[in-house]
């Protein structure tokens, strides 16, 4: 991981701090474990993804709804997967 | 680190520290008073924990069944296991009607009747008459009643024209030498810049502090921030040992698995395939009291009983319902085993352990959310322009235990009482106090103790340590060895501290910086929890020990102040007198 890449993790590592216990372990679990090796688009939909309203991320996430947005559904699955396979 | 006198300084009429329904609803009222409001909260203001209270907000309204603000007060008190001060009760349950108003008015979609008021649903401990039939109190929006709240007004804060600091960290408060409170240093968590915020008023709105437990329902923000900080300026702690546990938990995790698992015919398993349950409560079952069914959980695992590779939980088992049962009637259920476990209740065991869910303890006011402390003229003398609401206080309405649908009620009834009085502490004090360098000094010296450079222990590590500790030392299971041996373990912990260090000293979102004050915040409250508990010899709401399984009204019917010089206890009576109406007295709490 170079500098700049570290320096945006620490910034997104503080956009998934939410109101949510459910939220913070998913969110940050993937940060520390799969958002290296997403492209520029896909960071870029994990952006978006963090702007969302902590409700409807907790509906997406846990699986009580699906986003609109076909890279989001994409991106929701990998958080998904992320928690249950990585250490 | 910047010189004191070198920081750039911003001037308010209010500050108001952490942005969740108590923070919002006090700064409401303010800025539409047209008062320069400033609200300072650590994460985006929708991201506060009032977001994840799902159950609703109780009020006497009678929409559903007949209703009284006398009977909610009498359940309050009785919930509170005689704790709980009755004026504030009073206050609480009258206020709760005109507080939903106007929630409803400012535009909180709460769900409806047919006849287009109001959706009432019953929770546990609600009554009608004083103890007789089921009452139905709770007001919700769906299952998503913070959401709501939160959201709504959060919007109208924009529309006053509160100022918010976004991404701020509040680091302490300042005082000057009388004990005034003149605002707050805090830390702008994207630049690293710290900024002096001077205020004629201060309100702590900082909510609970659940991360001082391994296994906890609370978001990772909840540290305890405003409590530590009231701590640090010499306050006590008021009722710090009695804290709400669920009994099932996702195990190393935190999730609650609601209690219609086992309302439904789940029951819980030790690591032999016994149903245990039946040795502790061969009546009730696994459908005993939360502490009960807590306790015995953790007997199990001290008693090497436990699941698991380190036999750390028990299973909960509901797949003997077959999947039609388990996948429509425990839906939330199912999804959170699915994405956290990767597993279907409805064919594999749930690994559960008690989860620490919300605080009945915090920093003393009065009910008009005015901090008190102990001083020359009495234990409850008002401490000049500095106020707390929501679950960081303790006013007490809760007492040693809380209902349902109470605290998001407690929330916005104080948080509003909390505006209500600042309006006229300002207009007595229309002047800013004059804050010299001296006053800064001991709040700058905290930010800069974590810029020493070198070798030292990491913050996560001591920080899980902590959590492990409190949960062994100060859970479900209090007795006065383990609690002792607790306290030891804890002052050598603390100790510690002196000699963690950061590995990172950038500025820019230096988050690291950021668990590290968590990290102090988080050892002074988990002091303060387990010295109360230590000391408090009886049984009564959610403290409940094996040594002591009886109320004591004689000798216990009092709050417990913890005071961090000296790691000192103090006590003061409980107001066991109403505002209006007569004193209930104590009762056996039997339901």
């Amino acid at each position: 991981m170079n500098d700049r890449d570290a320096r945006e993790i620490k910034r997104l590592q503080w956009q998934c701090r939410r109101g949510m216990l459910e939220l913070d372990l998913l969110l940050n679990h993937f940060l520390q474990h799969g958002y290296a090796e997403l492209d520029s688009d896909a960071r870029q939909a994990f952006e978006r993804l963090l702007g969302m309203q902590d409700q409807i991320l907790q509906d997406w996430l846990i699986g009580q709804a699906i986003p609109a947005d076909a890279e989001l559904t994409a991106l929701i699955a990998r958080i998904r997967a992320a928690i249950r396979t990585a250490p | 680190m910047a010189a004191a006198r070198s920081l750039p300084h911003r001037h308010f009429d209010a500050l108001i520290i952490g942005a969740g329904g108590a923070g919002l609803n006090a700064a409401l009222r303010l800025a539409a008073a047209d008062l320069r409001v400033a609200v300072v909260s650590k994460v985006f203001p929708t991201r506060s924990h009032t977001v994840a209270a799902q159950g609703g907000v109780n009020a006497a309204l009678a929409n559903a069944l007949p209703d009284n603000w006398h009977w909610h007060m009498f359940d309050t008190v009785k919930g509170s296991d005689y704790l709980g001060d009755q004026d504030a009760i009073e206050t609480m349950c009258r206020e709760a009607i005109p507080t939903v108003y106007e929630l409803e008015h400012a535009g909180v979609p709460f769900s409806r009747l047919d006849n287009g008021r109001i959706y009432q649903r019953a929770f546990g401990g609600q009554s009608q008459n004083f103890g007789g039939e089921q009452a139905a109190r709770t007001c919700a929006a769906a299952d998503r009643t913070g959401h709501a709240i939160l959201h709504t007004l959060y919007q109208q804060n924009l529309r006053a024209k509160t100022h918010f600091f976004d991404e701020h960290f509040a680091v302490d408060l300042i005082r000057d030498d009388e004990g005034v409170t003149l605002g707050a240093l805090v830390l702008d968590i994207e630049s690293g810049e710290p900024l002096i915020i001077e205020s004629k008023t201060t309100l702590l709105a900082t909510g609970g502090h659940g991360q001082v437990y391994r296994t906890s329902t609370n978001a990772f923000i909840n540290t305890g921030d405003g409590m530590a900080m009231a701590l640090r300026v010499g306050g006590p702690l008021q009722d710090m040992e009695f804290y709400q546990f669920h009994p099932t938990g996702v195990a190393g995790k935190g999730m609650l698995i609601t209690e219609a698992a086992r309302g439904e015919g789940g029951y819980l398993i030790n690591s032999e395939g016994e149903s245990f349950m039946e040795r502790y409560a061969p009546n009730a079952l696994d459908l005993a009291s939360r502490d009960v069914v807590s306790r015995s959980i953790v007997t199990e695992i001290r008693e090497g009983r436990g699941c698991g590779p380190n036999k750390d939980y028990v299973l909960l088992k509901v797949d003997h319902l077959g999947a039609d049962v388990v996948h429509q009637r425990l839906p939330g259920i199912t999804d959170i085993c699915r994405v956290f476990l990767g597993i279907d209740p409805a064919k594999a065991p749930m690994p559960v352990f008690p989860t620490a869910h919300y605080a009945m303890g915090g920093i003393p006011t009065d009910r008009h959310a005015r901090v008190v402390a102990p001083a020359r003229h009495g234990p409850e003398e008002v401490v000049p322009g500095l106020y707390a609401a929501g679950e960081c206080a303790c006013v007490s309405v809760h007492g040693a235990n809380r209902l349902g649908g109470n605290s998001l009620l407690d929330i916005l009834v104080f948080g509003r009482a909390a505006g209500t009085d600042i309006l006229s502490y300002v207009t007595e004090n229309p002047h800013h106090r004059s804050m010299r360098d001296a006053h800064l000094e001991p709040a700058i010296a905290r930010l800069a103790r974590w810029e020493r450079q070198g070798e030292g222990e990491r913050v996560a590590d001591v920080k899980a340590e902590l959590r492990r500790l409190m949960e062994d030392h100060c859970g479900v299971f209090r007795d006065q060895a383990t609690m002792a041996e607790g306290v030891e373990k804890l002052k050598a912990l603390r100790e510690r501290i002196e000699g963690v260090r950061l590995r990172d000293h950038s500025q820019t979102f230096n988050t690291a910086r950021i668990e590290a004050l968590e990290l102090d915040n988080l050892v002074d409250v988990g002091m303060a929890t387990l010295m109360s508990a230590l000391h408090r010899d009886e049984s009564r709401g959610a403290h409940s020990r094996v040594d002591y399984p009886q109320r004591d009204d004689e000798r216990w019917m009092k709050h417990s102040l913890y005071l961090r010089e000296d790691d000192r206890m103090d006590y003061k009576p409980v107001r066991t007198k109403p505002l209006t109406v007569d004193s209930f007295p104590p009762k056996p709490r039997v339901y």
